[in-house]
């Protein structure tokens, strides 16, 4: 990316800003106290609590609730799950991307809102649309059934489902990028007697490859974390189709407090561990 | 190489782009494609390169028909108006890129890459730049290393779409002179866009006029200069003044010296230059009073308003070198006589 040259140095173009909102310091210090008790409150609390409650009984309770076998499945699956939909949905977010900043074609408005309704529908409705689609009632639930094809209340379900939930967070990280970069460096490498397959390697994803692992952080993140449109098509099989998020919920409700946030703690492990990646990659990519 | 396009045509939906083109560019000839914004001279250039294709019309190199061919086989250099640098690549691994990609066979090796780069990055003078990435360099040396990559494949034909123009006045001039060293030096057809007749006409050995996706002139930039085949060349090549016979008084015409009786023509385009001043003794019935005049550097412009009440009231300017000027010992307001040296006469 082409580095911006300030005439003005930034930093002291804050400082001056900071001066000129100086006189109203009651104002500052309270919003500051606002959003970081917020974020304390809500955030900071819940997260440590967490632990505590994993850790309450000790660390050997702890890991004898992480390697109960019904755990250790909901951890596969989760791998599972993640493992398969995170490369599907790389390689449709790049070509969905492609598509849509290189190519004109007509419904190209169209294809890029429908890539956002995952976030605009709510998952328990994603979820749903599968049960009403392979479902015992479904659409092609009889002919499923005749060939003895299991998808709701099975693995493949809620690999479906999380590929639905999932699919936007590598097409839209690559899109406005893309947009802003243009065509031009690959009609260079064309130009230069590159084939389009060596252009894509050599050239386009080397400019987009920090944008490209974040969106794919993004999408493992949710893959793995999600609840609501997994909980509507796993049907909550102990050991067989609970992921990580539906086995915190079944020993919560069985009042398993340690089992529960047990599980949850690989959760918010996973959760920093991505805050972490994210902030690593934000910095690279806008480099 | 020679470059021979038949009958190209290319609408963007109702758009017509270009229309019928037909031109010929032999070889080693350094080809201006020159017109306003949206006349098509880029897309044209980009149909020879093979980067956009034309809905009719062949495209020959070098008499072979490359029409069908795809941009990466055509064997072409191109280089862009942003440089369109490889950013994630040093300024060598840039040019080295074009030997990179060559099949296997055609491959060089390392040793004779590294040679061969270095010696196009000398010859754009920039080889003391070769581990830089292309964010640390100035836009001038960024389209130098774009065109040292484009030669690197050593291109049957070149080019370069309005190469200049992200660029500061002061360093497109020096390219402009560089390009012009360069060409001649490799002597590789090339053909580039611009959109400034002054760089058409000093950069190019020969001139391709466009608007409205067809070609108005073609020739060498004396030719579209001094004989101009139609108003829209005139008036895109130049300062002009015009002079509508329907608009403009005959009387006042005739007395500036403008009016030819025998002329079929109705619109007359005088140069600046081509009109000569000197102060008047008629008084009130000289033909203009002068009202301002500017310092073009070596030139003076003057700008004279017509001793006339009806017809156009639009300046005439007319253009002198500074002693002459001098010479003459003009203040606003003086009373002048014109005398019209030439002018070019359209329907």
């Amino acid at each position: 990316m082409n580095a911006i040259t300030h005439p003005i140095n930034p930093d002291r173009l804050v400082a001056r800003q900071q001066e000129a909102l100086q006189d109203a310091g009651w104002v500052r210090w309270s919003l500051i106290v606002i959003a970081v008790g917020f974020i304390g409150l809500f955030i900071c609390v819940p997260l440590a609590l967490v632990f505590i409650q994993a850790f309450s009984k000790g660390v050997e309770a702890y890991w004898s609730a992480l390697s109960q076998a019904d755990t250790v499945a909901a951890i596969k699956l989760t791998l599972l799950v993640a493992l398969v939909t995170v490369p599907l949905n790389t390689v449709f977010g790049v070509a969905a991307a492609w598509a849509i900043t290189r190519f004109e074609f007509k419904g190209k408005s169209l294809l890029t809102t429908l890539i956002d309704l995952p976030f605009s529908v709510s998952p328990v409705i994603s979820g749903l649309i599968f049960v009403l689609l392979f479902g015992a009632e479904g659409w092609f639930g009889e002919w499923l059934i005749a060939h003895d094809i299991k998808i709701i209340f099975a693995v493949p379900g809620i690999i479906l489902a999380t590929l639905f939930i999932t699919f936007p967070f590598v097409a839209r990280q690559l899109i406005p990028l893309m947009q802003e970069m243009g065509s031009q460096e690959e009609e260079a490498a064309l130009s230069l007697g590159a084939g389009g397959w060596k252009t894509f390697w050599a050239v386009t994803i080397p400019n987009i490859k920090w944008a490209l692992l974040y969106g794919v952080l993004l999408c493992n993140a949710r893959a793995m974390g999600e609840f609501g449109a997994v909980s509507v098509v796993s049907g909550h099989i102990r050991g067989l189709t609970n992921t990580l998020p539906l086995n915190v919920e079944v020993n919560y409700n069985e009042y398993n407090v340690v089992g529960a946030f047990s599980s949850a703690s690989i959760l918010a492990l996973l959760a920093i561990v991505t805050l972490i990646l994210k902030t690593i990659l934000e910095k690279k990519s806008s480099r | 190489m020679s470059i021979l396009l038949s009958d190209i045509s290319k609408n963007f939906g109702a758009f017509a782009a270009l229309n019928h083109i037909n031109l010929e560019v032999p070889e080693g000839e350094l080809v201006a494609l020159l017109g306003p914004s949206g006349c098509g001279k880029t897309t044209l250039l980009r149909i020879i390169a093979g980067l956009e294709h034309a809905d009719k019309g062949r495209v020959i190199i070098n008499g072979e028909d490359k029409t069908d061919q795809n941009v990466s086989e055509r064997g072409i250099g191109f280089v862009f108006q942003h440089y369109a640098l490889f950013r994630h690549m040093t300024v060598f691994e840039n040019v080295a890129f074009g030997l990179r990609v060559k099949p296997r066979r055609e491959r060089p090796t390392d040793y004779i890459l590294s040679q061969k780069v270095h010696a196009l990055l000398e010859l754009v003078q920039l080889d003391f730049l070769h581990d830089r990435f292309p964010d640390q360099l100035s836009g001038g040396q960024r389209q130098r290393i774009a065109l040292a990559r484009a030669l690197a494949v050593e291109p049957s034909v070149l080019l370069l779409d309005e190469p200049f123009g992200a660029l500061d006045a002061s360093v497109r001039k020096d390219l402009r002179q560089w390009l012009r060293n360069l060409h001649h030096e490799l002597n590789v057809t090339s053909i580039f866009v611009t959109h400034d007749q002054e760089e058409a006409m000093e950069v190019a050995s020969q001139v391709v006029v466009l608007n409205h996706g067809h070609i108005e002139q073609l020739g060498s930039p004396s030719d579209i200069y001094d004989r101009p085949a139609n108003a829209f060349v005139s008036r895109f090549i130049g300062q002009t003044n015009i002079f509508d016979l329907e608009e403009h008084d005959a009387d006042w015409l005739q007395t500036a010296g403008i009016l030819n009786p025998h002329q079929e023509a109705k619109v007359a385009h005088v140069r600046p230059h081509d009109i000569i001043i000197e102060k008047s003794t008629r008084g009130h019935t000289a033909p203009a009073t002068l009202k301002d005049w500017q310092h073009l550097g070596a030139l003076i412009r003057l700008e004279l308003v017509k001793n006339s009440s009806n017809g156009s009231t639009a300046p005439v300017f007319a253009e002198m070198p500074n002693d002459q000027f001098k010479q003459l010992a003009l203040n606003k307001g003086d009373k002048v006589d014109l005398k019209i040296r030439q002018a070019h006469w359209f329907h």
